[in-house]
């Protein structure tokens, strides 16, 4: 039944080309692990990405019962972890995921820098890579003061102590991303508006040119 | 039979009825695939339609006013509920208009209109012995059988009496008209 849909909407649409086009291409054998074992590195990247896909639909399902506000936003995590069924499963998966995200990408740029990959002609590759390393950072640290508990208001202020040490420019910054001079609630519904929307949306988009440029230029060759 | 077709039936390769291997290998990884995506997905997804499950909140009787008050006009009481949203517990306050029948009952009508869902105004105020909606002009009489626009009649508080005072419980549907 699913072959007969897919042949419907295939002979008036013509769609086999376009995914075929995405995903048939061929597997060099120096990044297949079933030859060499140690390719299994090359798997880095699509970890990376698999994690990522995780962190975008958690934290979708989480907003539903998140709230941005530093009166609620404790009782709504402490809600949504212990009194919604799989609560603490889903938060559980955005909050290791968030971590484990981190690794993988850093495994990755290490398989990257290792095998040379990021030479003539991929450096624009490398250095979309970077940006997206500084987006997930940034997610990493807006996230991490949304519960509203002791951890995440220090670990802020200390973020934020930082961004103010910057010189001449550091106190413009810090209260920029305080939304004011204190943490506080305009800090919270701040990190959760980036947190949630400017950088997913800076993620996708440094994503796709990152695929992008992989399909156009192809795995590097073995070392 | 001759000799060479003999030869030719050893042979042809043998046809067994098995999958192919890009048949096996599609079903694994499709399963391994499924497997782990649901693994993901369906947590989120129990997650999300939890309210869907939930028992429904049982209210309690809440004390409203003395019995001896109760007339054959409505009156209005204010009572407060406790209710537990989520993780923001309230007492928000509920209306009735209590009235003692002619039958010597007391009932208590739930102001929400059962058009749409506005509050009903006070009983006569803008036509003698109706209450009437502000919205879409919904009417009923006092024992809150609709009259025009509404499909149904008022909702209808549980009533206890105890000691003297009248208690209101959850509403169900009127069962003062038909
Ligand atoms: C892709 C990268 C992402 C990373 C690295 C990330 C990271 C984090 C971190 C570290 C936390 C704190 C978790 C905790 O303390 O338990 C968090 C919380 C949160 N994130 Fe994300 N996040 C990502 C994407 C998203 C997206 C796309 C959304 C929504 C559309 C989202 C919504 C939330 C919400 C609502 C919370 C607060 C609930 C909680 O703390 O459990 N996140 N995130
Ligand atoms: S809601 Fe009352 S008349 Fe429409």
């Amino acid at each position: 039944m699913l072959k007969g849909m897919y042949n419907w909407i295939d002979e008036r649409l013509d769609i086999t080309p376009m995914w075929r086009d995405i995903a048939d291409h061929e597997v060099p054998e120096h990044v297949n692990p079933a030859h060499h074992f140690s390719a299994f590195v090359y798997c880095f990247g699509g970890l990376t990405f698999f994690i990522t896909v995780i962190q975008i639909l958690s934290g979708m399902f989480l907003t539903m019962y998140y709230v941005p506000d530093i009166i609620n936003a404790y009782y709504s995590v402490d809600y949504l972890q212990h009194q919604v069924a799989f609560g603490q499963i889903v938060r559980g998966m955005h909050h290791w995921g968030a971590s484990l995200v981190i690794v993988m990408m850093f495994l990755h740029t290490l398989r990257v820098f290792f095998t040379g990959s990021y030479k003539a002609p991929r450096e624009m590759n490398w250095v979309v890579g970077m940006l997206i390393f500084f987006v997930m950072l940034g997610l990493g640290f807006t996230g991490y003061l949304l519960p509203w508990d002791n951890k995440a208001y220090f670990a802020t202020k200390v973020g934020l102590e930082i961004a103010g040490s910057v010189p001449y420019l550091g106190e413009y910054i810090k209260i920029l991303m305080n939304g004011g001079t204190i943490v506080g609630a305009q800090t919270l519904t701040r990190f959760f508006a980036i947190h949630v929307f400017f950088l997913p949306g800076a993620l996708l988009t440094l994503l796709a040119a990152h695929f992008f440029m992989i399909r156009k230029q192809g795995i590097s060759g073995p070392l | 039979m001759d000799q060479n077709q003999q030869q030719d039936t050893a042979h042809r390769p043998v046809k067994r009825k098995e999958m192919t291997r890009r048949q096996f290998l599609s079903y694994t990884l499709g399963g391994a695939g499924a497997f782990m995506a649901g693994g993901a997905i369906l947590p989120m997804i129990r997650f999300a339609v939890d309210p869907l499950l939930q028992p429904k909140q049982q209210g309690n009787f809440v004390k409203v006013i003395e019995e001896s008050k109760v007339t054959n006009e409505p009156q209005q009481v204010d009572f407060k509920v406790h209710q537990v949203d989520g993780w923001y517990e309230s007492d928000p306050k509920l209306q009735a208009w209590i009235t003692k029948g002619d039958d010597g009952t007391i009932f208590a009508l739930s102001p929400i209109c059962k058009h749409l869902g506005c509050t009903i105004g006070k009983y006569g105020k803008e036509i003698p012995n109706q209450y009437l909606c502000p919205c879409h002009g919904a009417r009923y009489d006092k024992n809150g059988k609709t009259l025009a626009v509404a499909p149904r009649s008022l909702d209808e508080y549980e009533v206890k009496t105890d000691n003297g005072w009248v208690y209101l419980g959850p509403l169900k549907p009127n069962s003062r008209v038909k």
